[in-house]
């Protein structure tokens, strides 16, 4: 790849990193990553990343923008209200960078279309806000071979970890969603929008860590912090010989969804229980 | 009844045994017992087995948060 003077200027302070360097550059720009949500984890992953020069950007979101949003979701502006999460997304991105190319799904990851989504990427990215799709994501990138950065906010807190293909899974560490009637609803909820560009911007520079291959990435281990404190924790995790997904007999074969809306809590949860 | 030191997310601490593990999260007013996960020295316990499995000394306890939020 030959970048051209205004990339080499564009890139300069990549370039300059001793571990990065044109090389680097040139993987990041060949990198094709999936962000799955563009809401508060998804627009710093996203400013990051299509400043960066990420060759391929791809966003799936089936959501409009609302004013609610705006406190932290901070890709969208306030004239977006009422359009498509992913048409708002691109519009910045390419702004940002014209070099990224932008690809769009105005849907929601489901067990339908997740294999052939994620197919076409190197790196996924959650960026989403239930445990039926971080839990589906988790699934379809350990089924499919993917590597892929989990995020979490809640309130004052986050929390993030990487997987690639044999290291410690979501499952391996939290097995199952949480009882639906237990998990906070939206409205209760609520987080400090800075948390969402603290977890996404570390989010960000795993994928950039991921794509050039540097340093030690965040692969079983968990960061959590509490922002009320400013305190940062890691927990060990360990591949489990009994995960439903990872182990060596799954249970999980096939990609399900468990039914539970967002800020829509119902009872069934169809994952086995083992 | 004996003095034991345990480890609760790298923090030691100082618990009297007999203990479930069941026991030490309401010891710990975790205020949503269902929304978090528990590792001991590593390893994964089932929610279903907190009440009857037993802490012992020198266990390191790992309490992992579940975080939905994401938008
Ligand atoms: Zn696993």
């Amino acid at each position: 790849m030959d970048f051209r003077a205004d990339q080499i200027e564009r890139y300069s302070r990549h370039i300059l990193l001793q571990d990065i360097g044109v090389e680097g550059q040139e993987k990041i720009s060949k990198g094709k990553v999936l962000v799955v949500g563009a809401g508060g984890l998804g627009a710093p992953v996203l400013l990051y990343l299509a400043a960066a020069g990420v060759g391929r950007l791809g966003v799936i979101d089936g959501d409009v923008v609302d004013l609610s949003n705006l406190q932290r979701q901070v890709i969208h502006f306030t004239p977006d209200v009422g359009k498509p999460k992913v048409l708002s997304a691109k519009e910045k991105i390419r702004q940002i960078n014209p070099d990224v190319e932008v690809v769009t799904y105005q849907a929601f990851f489901t067990a339908e279309n997740a294999f052939d989504i994620i197919g076409g990427y190197d790196f996924i990215v959650d960026g989403t806000d239930n445990f039926p799709v971080k839990f589906l994501i988790n699934d379809a990138c350990v089924l499919g071979g993917k590597a892929f950065s989990h995020g979490g906010i809640l309130r004052f807190e986050g929390q993030t970890f990487t997987h690639l293909p044999g290291t410690a899974c979501y499952r391996c560490a939290f097995h199952s969603p949480p009882p639906p009637d237990a998990v906070p609803t939206c409205s209760q909820a609520g987080v400090l929008g800075a948390i969402a560009g603290m977890l996404g911007t570390i989010q960000a520079a795993e994928t950039l860590k991921f794509l050039t291959g540097t340093g030690d990435l965040l692969t079983d281990r968990l960061l959590s912090f509490q922002a009320k404190s400013m305190t940062f924790r890691t927990v060990a995790l360990r591949r489990r010989r009994h995960c439903p997904v990872c182990g060596e007999h799954p249970v999980i074969t096939a990609l399900h969804e468990a039914e539970q809306a967002v800020c829509e809590l119902k009872k069934n949860e169809t994952y086995p229980f083992i | 009844m004996s003095k034991s030191t345990i480890a609760i997310n790298g923090e030691e601490r100082e618990i009297t045994l007999p203990l479930s593990l069941g026991e030490l999260i309401k010891q710990n007013n975790v205020s949503q017992p269902d929304m978090v996960s528990i590792q001991v020295n590593g390893e994964f316990v089932f929610r279903e087995r907190f009440d009857d499995t037993p802490v012992n000394e020198g266990d390191e306890i790992d309490f992992l948060y579940f975080m939905g939020g994401g938008r």
